[in-house]
């Protein structure tokens, strides 16, 4: 049985469309990921799987049972952290777990037991007994995830877990979020940070205007929409489009956006070559290695992140 | 029932760190209102010997509990009603755990009405120093003073639900508390104003939350037989209480 499972699930709020009939399964144990733009309905996905929000139309099983009628039961496994962080700023690091402790009936000992060991895992033990208020925010994002494991959940929703967060700070929650993996807790998470999707998730959907327009795993999807490699090619501001004209045939696909041309190539300074055996000279030329932007791109014609 | 329980709580864990800010509005000011009004303009008003039958102060104190019950009650269930959807966010995270809706609603409301409590039980025992009670059934004033408080808060934790800015706590305020307090029977009988007013006298909740306290202090009878205050205030909460949960709902269960 998959831990979770979807069909044609449907959120409507009035007359607005949020989330247009998808289909997702996810298997215990594995980290899964939609990744999308801004609107594209991975918060109201994830509140209907988080069985706070019910469903407009399709199926929803989580842990085969029906989030409208086992609500409580479901949420009791389950671990969310929410897309903005809500802590109670009045309390200390520890009492934000211990208070949420009680929702789940976790005896007072157990749950400061519990919530020490955890502020140690994200590596707040230190700050256990200080307040929230002046914490920075990468350390309240790590707050809100040792919540969110307080009740030992085998479902941990992360809503934009590193949105942000600077370089550093998301590393950390990344290796943090792997090592519960490593235990065995299934990982869902939301994101549109495309190396976010490609370190941690096994499995991801591609989500855009409330439906899933591609899935697989990362390697597999970029594979599959795009190359091996990607040149960008900056020629100053004007007339893109007859750069585009020139450079026809090189590569095997290539995309104008409004500040540069994308060159999709198994072999990058092959391509690059090619460019200057034209005759032409871009202003600046990068080779780099496919990501799941470009897959991206290559499905929906837009960039991700704007 | 779990779920309320853990839900007051959390409110409870949250007033153990910011008590002391709390004690000078919901205590100290209505303690300072007594004594003001109760020495100064009873000087005037006991001098006349008018039909009051006990020092003004006393006539006041019973009806300054009560409008304590509803200044706390109303304003725990304005801004921190507003602070839990949209600033904390805290009903959010509660919602992520095995509660529901009505636990959470309802665990807030028995918080406000903790605090309304021990505003008026404070309050009470100044009145007792002062002397303002007069009967063995002041602590009656206790529970009269909760009742007060949820037949006015839970319709406004209702209605902070729904306003979209804090600044529509101004209206209630202005025309709910300040009215009331003024012309519901705290500070004067309300047989003395015009039949207009009087009816609306009726109609708020605090004038039947005074006279029942009044009895209770006082020992003296209530206006109309004390069954029909009674129930006019639960009257107040079972209209509140549905409209409450379905602006929790409609906030939480979309
Ligand atoms: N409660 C609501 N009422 C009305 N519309 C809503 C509600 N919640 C979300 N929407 C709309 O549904 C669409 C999808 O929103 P959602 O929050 O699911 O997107 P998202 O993928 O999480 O985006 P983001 O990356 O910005 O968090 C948006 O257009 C949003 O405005
Ligand atoms: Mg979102």
């Amino acid at each position: 049985m998959s831990l979770i499972e979807a069909q044609g699930l449907v959120k409507r709020f009035g007359d607005f469309t949020a989330v247009d009939g998808i289909d997702v399964r996810v298997e215990a144990g594995e980290a899964f990921g939609f990744l999308g733009p801004n609107g594209a309905g991975k918060s109201s996905t994830m509140r209907m799987v988080g069985c706070v929000s019910p469903p407009t139309d399709g199926q929803l099983r989580i842990f085969g049972m029906d989030p409208v009628r086992d609500g409580p039961a479901i949420r009791s496994r389950l671990g969310v952290c929410p897309q903005q962080d809500s802590l109670d700023l009045e309390l200390t690091c520890l009492e934000n777990l211990t208070v949420y402790a009680r929702y789940f009936g976790i005896p007072r000992k157990v749950a400061r037991e519990r919530a020490r060991e955890l502020l140690d895992f994200v590596q707040l033990g230190d700050r256990a007994d200080s307040p929230v208020e002046p914490l920075s925010g990468g350390m309240k994002r790590r707050l809100v995830i040792a919540r969110a494991l307080i009740n030992e959940p085998e479902i941990v929703l992360l809503d934009e877990p590193t949105t942000g967060l600077d370089p550093q700070a998301r590393h950390l929650v990344w290796e943090r979020l792997f090592r519960l993996k490593q235990r065995g807790v299934t990982l869902v998470l939301t994101t549109h940070y495309m190396d976010e999707a490609e370190q941690l998730c096994d499995r991801l959907v591609v989500m855009d205007a409330g439906k899933i327009v591609a899935e697989d795993a990362p390697r597999a999807l970029i594979e599959r929409y795009s190359t091996r490699e990607v040149v960008e090619l900056r020629f100053g501001l004007d007339g893109l489009d007859t750069y585009a004209d020139k450079l026809a045939g090189v590569g095997e696909r290539l995309e104008v956006l409004p500040d540069r041309i994308l060159l999709y190539a198994a072999d990058g300074d092959d391509a690059v070559a090619q460019v200057h055996g034209r005759g032409l000279t871009p202003s600046s030329v990068l080779v780099r290695r496919s990501t799941l932007e470009d897959v991206f791109l290559h499905l929906t014609g837009r960039t991700l992140v704007d | 029932m779990g779920g309320t329980v853990a839900v007051l709580g959390h409110h409870l864990t949250i007033y153990r760190r910011v008590w002391r800010g709390s004690v000078f509005t919901s205590f100290l000011v209505p303690v300072l209102f007594l004594l003001g009004m109760g020495i100064s303009v009873g000087g005037y008003v006991d001098e006349r010997q008018g039909p009051l039958g006990v020092p003004y102060l006393d006539f006041i104190a019973p009806g300054l509990l009560m409008s304590t019950a509803l200044q706390v009650a109303v304003s725990e269930a304005m801004w921190p009603v507003f602070d839990g959807f949209a600033w904390s966010r805290r009903y959010e995270v509660m919602r992520t755990a095995p509660v529901r809706t009505r636990d959470i609603l309802l665990g807030h409301v028995a918080f406000v009405q903790l605090r309304a409590l021990i505003a008026v039980a404070g309050f009470l025992l100044v009145m007792t120093l002062f002397g303002a009670v007069h009967s063995a059934l002041a602590p009656l004033a206790l529970p009269v003073g909760v009742l007060v408080g949820c037949a006015t808060s839970i319709p406004i934790f209702g209605y902070s639900a729904h306003v979209k800015s804090e600044n529509m706590f101004a209206v209630v305020m202005r025309f709910g508390v300040i009215p009331m307090t003024l012309f519901a029977g705290v500070f004067f009988e309300v047989g003395a104003m015009p039949p207009a007013a009087r009816a609306l006298a009726y109609v708020s909740p605090l004038w039947h939350g005074v006279e029942l306290a009044r009895g209770a202090t006082l020992g003296v009878d209530t206006a109309w037989s004390w069954p029909l205050h009674v129930g006019y205030l639960l009257l107040w909460i079972a209209v509140g209480w549905p409209l409450a949960l379905r602006q929790f709902t409609r906030r939480l269960d979309t």
